[in-house]
């Protein structure tokens, strides 16, 4: 379809249904396609695990340091993992200079329940001394450019990073009660599941799009996102308001995180296992 | 328009709650609700049935959004807000139960009706309408709804814990005839209030 670039600017809402009219986007992609999806895993050298994560334009950084702490009381078996997502005016002209938006706490939030409900790392497996000393992960997911469907990344990056994590031994010593670290010997973190998120937007209620860019989600009257892992249990449905969808169109959603959860993990098991040869 | 959302979370803890009786032909607990309470605001309503967190006051804000004809009211901020009185389970679906009946006595022209809605999956796959707060605790994963009463579409959906894309279907089927009985209780408390004056 020939659309004028003043069309974009004029009326970006007709401008994209003229597109959509025809099954396509303005970028070319189809409906039910993703943008080109990249990963660049162990980075950043000073963090305990890292991991980059380009979604066509938009790029989320995650930072896993792990650091010692005392386990609570009424979970002395339990570690713990805590996610922080920042959206820094750098990424957006939307975000300002100062405490987390709106936006940066909706997003730490999901990442923390998705997190929590997908059992990605058990805390227990976090303990090194019951009540006494356990692992506390610190996640910071870092937004770079953002240009829609942040929550896609940023899940891809964090379980990128947690599987680039690798935790020194330590053990207790008995007569000093201090922890020793023991820097040459180090394992990977135990990744139970690998839940992928893929992000919907809902256009005039009717047309539901993958992958929305920052145009499309600003134009979009829904959003929703499903967090699936391999075994096509479901750990997060989340769609913040916006127009409705019947049942029949929210299968035909989970059909396309299926396919869209098999395609990330055989990208992180190649980047991963090109990794482990070099 | 714009839609500020602040959710005080006083608790009173309210006994009996736990123990009330489920309807007949309706697995959802007693609801009551009253309208007009409050002499300050132009609207309000208090849903008593079975956030102060900015995820859920967005959840909230954002199904209000999707069915207020802001269009009609240009430049005007609608405020709702929310005061947890007590909790005993499901409470972010009798927190849209409330914005949603505070928006209708209000008089804000809306394009459908909403309802909340919660589901809890215990550990045997069974389905609890309505979950208390106990059942929630105990429950494998627990799913909220937020339905439209024109097709009984979903508006919002937030869930916590794992479950299959079955019994995903289940529980919305589940929540959409259940969201018939809300509305039907919105229908004929409204026709309560209004027959009296």
């Amino acid at each position: 379809p020939s659309a004028g670039v003043k069309g974009i600017t004029v009326e970006p809402l007709e401008y994209y249904r003229r597109f959509l009219k025809e099954n396509c986007r303005p970028d070319g992609r189809e409906l039910g396609e993703f943008r080109t999806t990249t990963v660049n895993i162990g980075s950043i050298s000073t963090a305990d695990g890292s991991a980059l994560v380009k979604l066509g334009n938009t790029t989320v950084i995650c930072g896993v340091k792990a650091e010692f702490a005392t386990p609570s009381t009424d979970a002395p078996a339990k570690g713990y993992i805590v996610p922080n997502v920042d959206l820094p005016p750098l990424c957006s002209s939307r975000f300002r200079t100062g405490p987390p938006g709106e936006e940066a706490q909706v997003t730490s939030q999901f990442i923390a329940d998705v997190i929590e409900n997908s059992q990605i790392i058990k805390k227990e497996d976090l303990c090194i001394s019951p009540g006494k000393l356990a692992w506390v992960l610190y996640c910071d997911l870092i937004c770079l450019d953002y240009d829609g469907n942040i929550l896609d990344a940023c899940t891809f990056a964090l379980l990128a990073a947690l599987k680039n994590v690798q935790l020194p031994e330590v053990t207790i010593n008995e007569e000093t009660a201090l922890a020793e670290v023991n820097l040459k010997k180090k394992s990977y973190l135990n990744i139970r599941t690998n839940p992928v998120a893929t992000s919907f937007a809902v256009f005039d209620d009717t047309l539901l799009i993958v992958d929305p860019t920052g145009e499309e989600e600003h134009l979009a009257t829904g959003t929703l996102t499903v967090v699936m892992n391999e075994h096509g249990k479901l750990c997060c449905l989340h769609k913040p308001g916006g127009s409705g969808l019947t049942g029949a169109k929210l299968q035909d959603c989970m059909s396309r995180a299926v396919t869209r959860q098999k395609e990330v993990k055989k990208l992180m098991d190649e980047v991963i296992k090109s990794m482990n040869q070099k | 328009m714009e839609v500020v959302m602040r959710a005080d979370a006083k608790v009173r803890v309210e006994s009996g709650t736990e123990s009330s009786p489920r309807g007949p032909g309706c697995s959802l607990r007693h609801f009551a609700c009253e309208q007009n309470l409050l002499s300050r605001p132009d609207g309000s309503a208090s849903f008593l049935q079975g956030v102060a967190e900015k995820s859920q006051e967005r959840l909230i804000r954002n199904t209000c959004e999707a069915v207020v004809l802001g269009a009609l009211h240009p430049r005007t901020s609608i405020t709702v807000v929310l005061q947890v009185v007590s909790d005993a389970g499901s409470l972010l679906a009798c927190c849209l139960n409330a914005a949603c009946m505070a928006l209708v006595d209000a008089g804000v022209p809306m394009r459908a009706l909403f309802c909340g809605v919660t589901c809890a999956l215990d550990s045997d796959g069974n389905l609890l309408l309505d979950p208390t707060a106990k059942q929630e605790k105990k429950a494998r994963a627990v799913l909220t709804f937020a339905l439209d009463s024109v097709e009984q579409k979903l508006l919002m959906s937030t869930t916590k814990g794992l479950y299959s894309d079955a019994e995903l279907q289940q529980c919305l089927a589940a929540a959409q005839a259940a969201s018939q009985h809300i509305f039907r209780f919105y229908r004929e408390s409204l026709q309560r209030r209004y027959s009296k004056s």
